[in-house]
């Protein structure tokens, strides 16, 4: 078995409002020198197989068709012994 | 003209929608559950708003993927119109059958308000009733309506005349690129909005602004 970790990310040109407000409450708290905070999500699965090639292509599938949106994300894929 | 009101788990605007279509003399409606896929017998789809799916992943996108969308991505082909509001226009943008995406609001504020909407493309069969450049007073209620696409789109959007409807430079709630607010497809049949026109359709909701809407559909199909 292994598990697929997807990795979602807003790209840079997008403006990350979630982010900024996040690296204002940080500054609050003192944390003054931190600079461009963004946001993304990550996405675990366990998938039942062993072949790390397709498992890779399975879930590059999965990223493109829906788990990021191409418009304003990029993703990255990590493979991982479950 | 048969319209169809897709339910997905999450609408909350398909009553509304429902009862909007038949303030409209000769038009009638009926729901449709998500997992229905015969649509041949409607004339137009309707995708009302809500919070499908909890807006899980991103708003729209798993409703984006539900199956009665390629049943909306045939009827689009065929040149039926569609036409999805606030939620709707979410899930019509995550079903790529219109460019760009919706960005959560700029403010992070969920904005619920009555706002001046200007008519920007009267030419097409959802704005026919109304003329360029009218202010339309119309109902939003949205977290997520800041609309962004990348530059080369957006020109290619301006030159197809596809930008339908915008927020005023002064009264722009949620930081839409250019105060897009409505955008139609090439082929102008499909129309995505975040005001919703289903609720000023009588007096006592505020503002019958939103009837033009529904009426140019009908014009549409009549002729």
């Amino acid at each position: 078995m292994l598990k697929g970790v997807i990795t979602v990310m807003l790209q840079q040109n997008v403006l990350d409002v979630q982010g900024q407000a996040v690296q204002g409450a940080l500054k609050h708290l003192g944390f003054e020198s931190v600079e461009k905070v963004r946001i993304g999500r990550q996405i675990e699965m366990i998938l039942p197989t062993e072949d790390r090639e397709a498992a890779s292509l399975q879930l590059r599938e999965m990223a493109e068709k829906l788990l990021a949106n191409p418009v304003i994300e990029y993703f990255q894929i990590d493979i991982k012994e479950a | 003209m048969h319209c169809a009101v897709l339910v997905f788990p999450g609408s909350n605007c398909d009553v509304d929608l429902y009862k909007a279509i038949l303030q409209i003399k000769g038009a009638t409606a009926e729901y449709v559950w998500h997992k229905d896929t015969d649509l041949d017998r409607f004339d137009v789809m309707l995708i009302p708003g809500g919070f499908t799916y909890g807006d899980y992943l991103r708003p729209g996108s798993l409703a984006g993927v539900s199956p009665v969308i390629a049943s909306v991505k045939k009827a689009a082909n065929s040149g039926k119109l569609v036409l999805g509001i606030c939620n709707g226009f979410q899930i019509l943008i995550e079903a790529g059958l219109l460019p760009g995406a919706l960005l959560p609001n700029q403010s992070l504020q969920f904005i619920c308000d009555v706002v001046p909407v200007k008519v920007t493309q009267s030419e097409s069969p959802f704005t026919s009733s109304y003329q360029l450049g009218d202010i339309l007073r119309l109902p939003i209620a949205h977290g997520s309506g800041n609309y962004y696409c990348d530059e080369a789109t957006h020109k290619e959007l301006k030159s197809n005349g596809q930008i339908a409807f915008s927020f005023t430079p002064e009264n722009n709630p949620n930081g839409s690129d250019a105060g897009i607010t409505g955008l139609l497809n090439e082929q102008r049949n499909v129309l995505g909005m975040m005001p919703h026109p289903e609720r000023a359709v009588k007096q006592w909701l505020g503002s019958t602004d939103g009837l033009g809407l529904f009426q140019s559909m009908l014009e549409h199909h009549k002729a």
